[in-house]
C-alpha cells in the first residue's frame, strides 16, 4: 500500500513534542485533583455524625456515579439515553435475586447485574442506534418502560411486590449495615471514583475521540475511518454496566427492591439530570450537579413536605430551566476563578494577527 | 491490470427514485495526478464523488481501487483502504479542538493516542495551521475551517484524497494560498480528485479535467483540450469562453 507520509520538518516535531508534553501535564494535574476530592469525600463520615446526613450523603455520591455512567453515552457519545432506569434495575434486580433467591453474595451479584446490563445494552443499541436524536430517545423511554412492565409482572421476580432482603448480621460480605450505614459511603464513594477513573482513562483513548466526534458530526466521523456503530455500542456497554453496579449497590443499601422503586422513569431522570446541570461530556460536571442537585432535592423534600407535593420537582424543573437559559454547556463551565483544570478551556487565538 | 491507475470506475450508475444522477460512467484516474471533476449544476459531480468516497453505493458498475472492488465498501473501510475525502461545508467536530479534529484522521494509522497526537500536529505543520492547534474549532474563520478539512483528510495518510469545493468561496489570496497546499499534496504523492466551480482556479490546478453532463461523461483530457470542446462549450463554459 503505498501510503505516503507528509514530509515533516524538524522544528514543528519540537513543537509537537512541547504541546503533547503540556496535555499529559494537565491529564496528571486531573488525576491529583481527583485523588485530593475523593481523599476529602472519604473523610466526610469523621466529620458528618448525624444519621440522616450520611443518608444524604450515600445518595449523593451514588447519583454523582450514576451520572458519571451516563455521560459516557450521554455526554461523551452523544446518544440521549432517557432509559438507563432499566440497567439500573437491572442491576438492583439481579443483585436481590441472586442473594436472597441463591445466596450469591452482593459483590458478585453486581458484576453479574453490571455484565447483564451491559449484554441488553448492546442488544438495545444494535436495534436503536439507528434513530438519530429525539427517535432514539423516546425509543429508550419505551423500552424502559416495557422493563417497567415485565417486572411487574413477572412472578418470579416477586411481582409488584418486589424482593426484601433477609435482615442478618451486618457484614461487608453482604453489604448489610443496619445499625451504622458509614460503609455504604465508601462504598459509593468506591463507585464513584471507579467511574470517574474509567471516564479519565477513556477520555485520552481512541474510544473517546471517537465518540465525541460520533457526537459532533458521524458523517465526517464515518468518513475519517471511525466506527460509528461499534462507538455507541461501546459507550452504551461500558455506561450500562456502570449504572448496574450502582443499582445494586442501591438495593444492598436500601435491602429492598420492587419495580417502581428502581425501575420507574423518575429514575432515568435523576440520573440524566445531574450530568445535564453540571455539564454533560465533562470530567467534573456530573459530579457538580449531584453535588448540588441530590441535597436540593433531599432538603427540600424533608422540609417543604413530603414527594407527594411535588415541590422538589418544581425545584428541579425551575433549576433545570435556569441552566438551559443562562448556562446550556452545564455549571462546570463557569468561570470561575478557581477553575478546574479542565482541557477545553478556550485560550485566545492568535489567528487575528493581519 | 493497469498499475498507473488508482481507481477505475465503469458503467457506475446511481439512480434516485426515478431520476438517473450517474448513468454508466467509465473513469480512470492515473497515479499521481490532480483530476478535476467539473461540470454544470445538476452534472451529477456530487453523486459520483460521493459514490468514490463511499457515502452512497453505486446502483450498479465497478469501482475498482488498487485493483480491488470497493463499490460495496462502507466509507469507514475505504478510509482504512487509502481514501479520504473533504466535505464542501466544513464538517468539523465543533466541541473539539483543531489538533483533536485532526487526530480523528490520524486514528486510523495510530490507534494510540499519543502517537496520533504527534502525527495530528505533523499534518498541521504541513497544512499551515500549526498556530491554530489548540484552537476551539468553533473559532476558525471559513477558510481556515477549509484548510481543516484537508488536514483531518491527510491525517488519514490517504493515497487518494477527495476534495469537494475546497476553493470555492474563497478570496483570490486565499484560492491561492489553497492551490500551493494542494500542490504540495500531489508532491507528496497523493493522487488528488477535486469537484470544483471555479473553473479559473481550477484549470492551471488540474493535470486532466474530467467533464460530466446530465449524468455522463461529456469530455475527457488536459484542461486545454476540454476547454477548446464544443460540446463542453456548448453545455458549460457558454459564450465567455468561445473567443478563447
Amino acid at each position: 500500500m503505498p501510503l505516503v507520509s507528509p514530509p515533516a520538518a524538524a522544528s514543528p516535531a519540537a513543537a509537537a513534542t512541547g504541546a503533547a508534553r503540556a496535555f499529559g501535564e494537565r491529564r496528571r494535574l486531573q488525576l491529583l485533583v481527583a485523588a485530593a476530592v475523593f481523599g476529602l469525600l472519604a473523610l466526610l463520615p469523621l466529620v458528618v455524625h448525624n444519621a440522616y446526613l450520611r443518608n444524604v450523603i450515600v445518595l449523593t455520591l451514588l447519583y454523582a456515579a450514576l451520572a458519571q455512567a451516563w455521560n459516557i453515552l450521554g455526554g461523551y457519545c452523544g446518544q440521549i439515553s432517557l432509559g438507563h432506569a432499566l440497567y439500573f434495575g437491572v442491576g438492583a434486580y439481579a443483585t436481590s435475586q441472586l442473594f436472597v433467591g441463591f445466596g450469591v453474595l452482593p459483590w458478585f451479584g453486581v458484576l453479574a447485574g453490571g455484565g447483564l446490563a451491559a449484554l441488553l445494552a448492546l442488544g438495545i443499541g444494535y436495534g436503536c442506534f439507528r434513530l438519530k436524536g429525539h427517535y432514539f430517545s423516546i425509543a429508550t423511554i419505551v423500552i424502559a418502560e416495557m422493563g417497567l412492565l415485565l417486572v411487574h409482572n413477572w412472578n418470579w421476580l416477586g411481582g409488584a411486590s418486589g424482593i426484601q432482603w433477609p435482615f442478618g448480621g451486618d457484614s461487608w460480605a453482604t453489604l448489610q449495615f443496619a445499625r451504622d450505614k458509614t460503609p455504604y459511603i465508601h462504598v459509593a464513594l468506591g463507585l464513584l471514583a471507579l467511574t470517574w477513573l474509567i471516564c479519565w482513562r477513556i477520555e485520552d483513548s481512541r474510544w473517546g475521540y471517537w465518540w465525541r466526534a460520533v457526537k459532533d458530526n458521524p458523517e465526517a466521523a464515518e468518513s475519517l475511518g471511525v466506527t460509528v456503530l461499534g462507538s455507541k455500542l461501546a459507550a452504551a456497554a461500558i455506561s450500562a454496566f456502570l449504572t448496574a453496579l450502582a443499582g445494586g449497590f442501591y438495593a444492598a443499601f436500601v435491602s429492598y427492591v420492587d419495580p417502581d422503586s428502581v425501575l420507574h422513569f423518575r429514575f432515568s431522570l435523576l440520573i440524566v439530570l445531574p450530568a445535564v446541570l453540571g455539564g454533560i461530556g465533562t470530567l467534573w460536571g456530573p459530579m457538580l450537579g449531584a453535588a448540588i442537585l441530590i441535597p436540593l432535592t433531599e432538603f427540600s423534600r424533608s422540609y417543604l413536605g413530603g414527594s407527594g407535593s411535588g415541590l422538589d420537582l418544581m425545584l428541579y424543573g425551575g433549576l433545570v430551566m435556569a441552566v438551559a437559559l443562562l448556562k446550556p454547556e452545564g455549571l462546570i463551565r463557569l468561570r470561575l476563578p478557581l477553575r478546574l483544570p479542565g482541557r477545553r478551556a478556550p485560550r485566545p487565538t492568535r489567528t487575528e494577527a493581519p | 491490470m493497469n498499475h498507473d491507475l488508482i481507481l477505475q470506475a465503469r458503467g457506475v450508475t446511481r439512480r434516485f427514485g426515478g431520476l438517473v444522477a450517474n448513468d454508466a460512467i467509465d473513469a480512470d484516474i492515473r497515479r499521481g495526478e490532480i483530476l478535476g471533476l467539473i461540470g454544470p449544476n445538476g452534472a451529477g459531480k456530487s453523486t459520483f464523488f460521493n459514490l468514490l468516497a463511499g457515502a452512497l453505493p453505486p446502483s450498479a458498475g465497478s469501482i475498482r481501487f488498487e485493483g480491488r472492488d470497493i463499490g460495496a465498501l462502507p466509507a469507514t473501510r475505504r478510509c482504512a483502504l487509502g481514501i479520504a475525502r473533504t466535505y464542501q461545508v466544513p464538517r468539523s467536530f465543533e466541541s473539539m479542538t483543531v489538533v483533536e479534529n485532526v487526530m480523528i484522521g490520524a486514528f486510523v494509522r495510530h490507534p494510540r493516542p499519543a502517537a496520533a497526537r504527534r502525527a495530528a500536529l505533523e499534518t498541521l505543520e504541513f497544512t499551515g495551521l500549526s498556530r491554530q492547534a489548540d484552537t476551539p474549532t468553533r473559532q476558525l474563520t471559513p477558510p481556515e475551517k477549509r484548510r481543516l478539512e484537508v488536514a483531518r483528510a491527510l491525517a488519514t495518510r490517504p493515497a487518494l484524497l477527495l476534495l469537494d469545493e475546497v476553493l470555492t468561496g474563497l478570496t483570490p489570496g486565499e484560492a491561492r494560498l489553497g492551490v500551493e497546499l494542494i500542490r504540495r499534496v500531489r508532491d507528496a504523492g497523493v493522487t488528488v480528485v477535486m469537484v470544483e466551480h471555479v473553473m479559473e482556479v481550477l484549470m492551471p490546478l488540474v493535470d486532466r479535467a474530467l467533464v460530466l453532463h446530465l449524468g455522463r461523461v461529456l469530455a475527457e483530457g488536459a484542461p486545454r483540450e476540454v476547454v477548446r470542446d464544443p460540446g463542453v462549450i456548448a453545455a458549460y463554459l457558454g459564450d465567455r469562453h468561445r473567443a478563447a
